[in-house]
């Protein structure tokens, strides 16, 4: 490893101006004469709009549905058998499907009175009964979100294996059910977007804070019925985006169609009760699943039925199936086991669509996967880390093949999980539980494990049927006339730190001064098309990328170095910014400033494609990487009050060769955070007639700097067969194993109550109407 | 989430403020720390045509020091409180809690007077005020009068005051030598509202022996005499104090763990020698 490159921690380059409070996100972009929009949007979670009354004074300013001509609904339905599409249109048309739905768009010099605009708008509507629950959504004669469907179930998956035989004859059968929250993804940074007309270079502008600026570009094409020419999305600095901006929101079709209308920008900049009540909803999923073992807590098989909450809509275009569909393939998560049977189901309701949030449906499966394994110890009678041990894929197995076909690349479960017994100090809490606490709280200990696919490739996702696949991730890398690097990239960073590690990857090649290393991305104009930034996939793929097309510009430098040395190409390296032949070299600079400068000097029968080189890259094998982590949590559980302290947190990850292992850190410790948050805090309530609950951060709650405990990350690095340098995707694994973790750690501390919780966010309610309902009825001591 | 347009007028005296109070006919509200009421304003739940900025008013800021209490300005702000401000003995729990309200940069724009007049039963200001026994001194137009704190509590959100009145300051009583006040709040984490609170004043040598229970749906409860919840060694009685639960028609089981656990806590540490 040399000093930036793979494997080191170097500092981050973009923290400079972020820290400095000077970086630039759509909120910060000043364009003349921009005018604010905000939007008339549904009071009412389903019914049937009959008119939009606008006052005279506003008919120039306010645009409904029945202005949009020309523009096209969002359509997302992937080509998986049996789905049913949802038809959303931009602003509604004849039926109002959820609270937050956009109706109409008010145009103002400010925003306020923009707002002041909406506020004068009214509807006219007839109430229709709400879908507001997904279990009694399948409920026969339900009322229906879209009629034309005859229910309100987008798309069922299921994996059929046969567990009869099993069932029949286990030793052990324990059956949980659980239902985690529906709760928002919050970013700092909300969505934003400006829209314009940009005369000179004929392009309708986007300046929208989004993953993939290059979706956004086609799904607007799409809708807007323009080519790809046409259009330029330029997404500036992201203050996060956790899957939230990686989709096409309705914002940007009705922002881009009215930037089209009017001869100047248009901006519209989402606010918090936006956020939370109408747009970035997620999580919401229900489990009745069995588990099968015998005596030994060895885990024959599992049976489940699984309901997700999608909401009113399909989302472009990761489709309102892609978390049913994670249900049913990464439930079975890091065990070796050979009957699996699951139903999942994709439920429409009347609630803003669920979106897909940091570890698509995996806090969830990883949660009831680990309730069952938890159940099995209990019946067994076995230490929960025990039957996890037992039922674990070995070392010499990898590569492994589950029971649904997902391909394990490589590494050493059991090892990861005992590193973790040995840092949580498993067998001190086991002692110390032995003897009460002075303050009365009762201590728990919990552990979860999981594997996490990332770097999903084209075979994976053309399985999925999604309208945009990935394929050969591609970077362009250049020399600058002085010999500087820059590298322009299609992913883009919402907080990743792709400035630093695509650099990091091209010094490993380059070896020029690091600070000389430039990343461009987040602009539709200066980028590669990419897919982007999304499922773990950014270091793997444009890591991947940029190292191919480094290599072939050291090729080039190679080339017109070995020229300037008078010497054989055969005889030249790169490395250290130079082109090396023995004793002798020039720097890339020199070989810069002769291939922009003093062309008089290259050799005759130079590459005219100069120092300027596009590459591509796909993974060997493009099933995924698996990175795989062990979390562990020690809690304090306080009987009087129903409160819980996370005393100690350990996470033990292996996520393949790292590049930047600070970076990798920060990546575990803010998912975790995250994860801490679906655990025990955050919900977002609906009322029965589908009304959200929380508007403003009083009423939704997240955890602060005071509820996130000092996470110790510990790493092993067992690099992938398949990809570039072995790196693994790992964005996603810190938020998806802290609710399993922390439920386990929380029920073994009621464990003297006899009582047990399984739904999120584990609230101190929860755990009192548990202990209120226990038959023993405990008593508690006020301490 | 942006307010409707309003005025706002930066009054320089009490004077000022009760005058324009009076003159907008309702259409005024008083601005000093916005902690509440910002928000309020740009959810559009609160509209006023004018906001008076009273935080620049002297009189409001200032605190007064006496043998037997402290007149802390309606202005003066938690986190002032919290760093100890306050002169002189016996107060030792108003910092204590200052110091576990909301997040300290709500705390330093927050105001002892502003928490008080929004009168949320979940807030610490409202039950440890009811509690130590707090006068509320009051100006309006029409002259002075004082309040104690309970009675300037007349419900969830809302206070005695006139509405051409200013709570200008608030006089809290010191604790004896030997005095101690228990506070005990339960709440999902740092910074929320509370979900139970319990406050204890054991100042038998003042002949106060007070317990609250705070958030409530309504008005703090006001235990004046808190021997009425002991057993006989002094301990506290569950019992007694769940039969004033049934009275407050506090019934949902949860809460009335929570409260109990709050209280109980807040009594023995007021018990404490």
């Amino acid at each position: 490893m040399a000093t930036h490159g793979i494997g080191a921690s170097v500092l981050r380059k973009e923290d400079d101006r972020f820290l400095r409070g000077r970086g630039q996100y759509v909120g910060d972009f000043r364009l003349t004469g921009t005018r604010d929009v905000a939007f008339v949007r549904s009071p009412v979670a389903h019914a049937r709009l009959e008119h939009v009354h606008v006052p005279d004074e506003f008919k120039n300013v306010v645009f409904t549905a029945k202005h949009l001509t020309g523009i096209k609904p969002i359509i997302s339905a992937p080509s998986v058998k049996g789905f049913k599409y949802s038809v959303e249109p931009i602003l509604a048309t004849d039926k109002l499907r959820y609270v937050g739905e956009m109706v109409a768009m008010c145009v103002a010099p400010t925003r306020a009175e923009a707002e002041d605009i909406a506020g004068a708008v009214t509807l006219e509507f007839e109430e229709l009964p709400p879908v507001t629950d997904m279990l009694s959504a399948c409920e026969p004669g339900s009322p229906l979100v879209h009629e034309e469907w005859g229910d309100n179930i987008f798309v069922e998956f299921s994996e059929n294996g046969p567990i009869e035989e099993v069932a029949k004859t286990a030793a052990i059968k324990v059956t949980k059910t659980i239902r985690t929250a529906r709760h928002c993804m919050f970013p700092m940074e909300g969505r934003g977007v400006i829209a314009y007309r940009d005369p000179r270079l004929r392009y309708l502008t986007l300046i929208t804070s989004t993953q993939f600026p290059h979706s956004v570009q086609t799904g607007l094409c799409e809708c807007l019925g323009l080519d790809h020419g046409l259009v330029r999305i330029i997404s500036p600095d992201v203050g996060g985006g956790f899957g939230y901006k990686g989709l096409l929101c309705p914002e940007e079709v009705a922002l881009g169609w009215l930037a089209l209308q009017v001869d100047h920008p248009v901006r519209w900049l989402e606010d918090c009760r936006e956020h939370l009540t109408a747009n970035a909803n997620c999580r919401e999923h229900h489990y009745q699943i069995t588990g099968y073992a015998d005596a030994d807590g060895k885990l024959l098989a599992i049976d489940c039925v699984a309901h997700v909450d999608a909401g009113a809509y399909s989302a472009y275009p990761i489709s309102s199936g892609l978390e049913a569909a994670q249900i049913a393939n990464l439930l079975p998560g890091p065990y070796v086991f050979s009957a699996y049977r699951c139903r999942s189901f994709a439920v429409a309701t009347n609630k803003c669509p669920t979106l897909p949030y940091r570890g698509v449906a995996r806090s969830g499966v990883c949660l009831a996967i680990e309730a069952i394994m938890d159940a099995i110890a209990r019946e067994a009678g076995m230490e929960p880390t025990e039957v996890r041990l037992r039922n674990m894929v070995r070392p010499e197995q990898m590569p492994f093949e589950n029971v649904v076909g997902k391909h394990f690349d490589s590494g050493d479960h059991p090892e990861c999980m005992r590193r973790a017994i040995e840092a949580i100090r498993l067998s001190e809490i086991r002692a110390r539980q032995q003897r009460p606490e002075p303050d009365g709280r009762l201590i728990g200990v919990g552990l979860s494990f999981f594997v996490e696919q990332g770097a999903h490739g084209t075979s994976v996702l053309a399985s999925w049927g999604r309208p945009i696949v990935p394929g050969y991730e591609q970077a362009n890398v250049k020399l600058t006339a002085d010999g500087d690097v820059e590298i322009h990239v299609g992913t883009h960073s919402h907080g990743q730190g792709h400035e630093t590690t695509y650099a990091q990857v091209a010094y490993e090649i380059l070896g020029v001064n690091f600070d000389k290393i430039k990343v461009v991305q987040g602009d539709t104009l200066y980028t590669p098309y990419s897919t982007s930034t999304w499922g773990s996939r950014s270091m793997v793929y444009g890591g991947g990328a940029v190292a191919n097309a480094s290599r072939l510009l050291a090729k080039r430098a190679a080339h017109i170095g070995a020229w300037l040395l008078q010497t054989d190409v055969a005889n030249v390296r790169v490395a250290d910014g130079k082109v090396i032949a023995g004793n002798s070299s020039v720097t890339l600079r020199e070989v810069a400033r002769a291939w922009y400068l003093q062309p008089q000097n290259l050799p005759p029968n130079i590459d005219t494609g100069g120092l300027d080189v596009t590459a591509g890259y796909r993974a060997e094998r493009d099933s995924g990487t698996f990175t795989y982590a062990a979390h562990a949590a020690v809690v304090a559980v306080d009987p009087a009050t129903g409160t819980i302290e996370i005393l100690d947190y350990v996470v033990v990850e292996d996520g393949g060769t790292l590049v930047n292992p600070m970076i990798v850190d920060g990546q575990i410790c803010g998912g975790t955070a995250q994860g801490i948050g679906t655990c025990l805090y955050e919900i977002m309530p609906f009322d029965a007639q589908g009304q959200p609950l929380a508007s403003t951060m009083i009423d939704y709650m997240l955890p602060g700097a005071t509820e996130v405990p000092d996470i110790r990350v510990l790493h092993m690095q067992t690099p992938s067969p398949y990809t570039e340098f072995g790196i693994k995707g790992l964005g996603e694994g810190g938020a998806v194993g802290p609710p399993a973790a922390i439920v386990s750690a929380v029920n073994d501390a009621l464990r003297p109550l006899n009582v047990e919780v399984q739904d999120l966010p584990v609230t101190p309610e929860r755990i009192l109407a548990a202990i209120d309902a226990s038959p023993k009825r405990a008593t508690v001591d006020h301490a | 989430m942006k307010p409707v347009a309003f005025d706002i007028v930066r009054a320089r005296s009490l004077a000022e403020a009760t005058r324009l109070l009076a003159e907008s006919g309702g259409t005024a509200r008083l601005v000093a720390g916005a902690q509440s009421l910002g928000p309020m304003l740009n959810l559009r739940l609160a509209q006023p045509r004018l906001l008076i900025d009273i935080t620049g008013i002297p009189d409001l800021t200032r605190i007064e020091d006496t043998d037997d209490s402290v007149t802390i300005g309606a202005c003066v702000s938690t986190a002032n409180i919290e760093d100890g401000r306050l002169p002189g003995r016996g107060l030792d729990t108003l910092p204590a809690v200052a110091a576990h309200i909301a997040y300290r940069a709500v705390r330093n724009r927050g105001t002892i007077g502003g928490s008080l007049c929004h009168a949320d039963p979940a807030a610490d200001w409202v039950s440890t005020l009811c509690a130590l026994g707090a006068e509320c001194l009051i100006t309006g137009v029409n002259g002075k009068r004082r309040l104690l704190a309970d009675q300037f509590i007349s419900g969830a959100y809302q206070t005695a005051l006139a509405a051409d009145e200013i709570l200008e300051a608030i006089r809290v009583p010191r604790l004896s030598a030997g005095g101690r006040c228990g506070y005990y709040k339960v709440c999902r984490k740092a910074g929320e509202f509370a979900m139970a609170i319990g406050v204890v004043l054991n100042d038998l040598d003042r002949g106060v022996f007070r317990v609250v229970i705070g958030a409530t749906k309504g008005r703090p409860i006001v235990i004046t005499d808190a021997r009425d919840l002991q057993r006989a060694d002094e301990s506290i009685d569950d019992d007694a104090i769940l039969r004033v639960f049934d009275k407050h028609g506090i019934v949902d089981r949860i809460a009335r763990r929570q409260k109990l656990a709050a209280l109980a806590r807040a009594y023995n540490q007021a018990m404490k020698p």
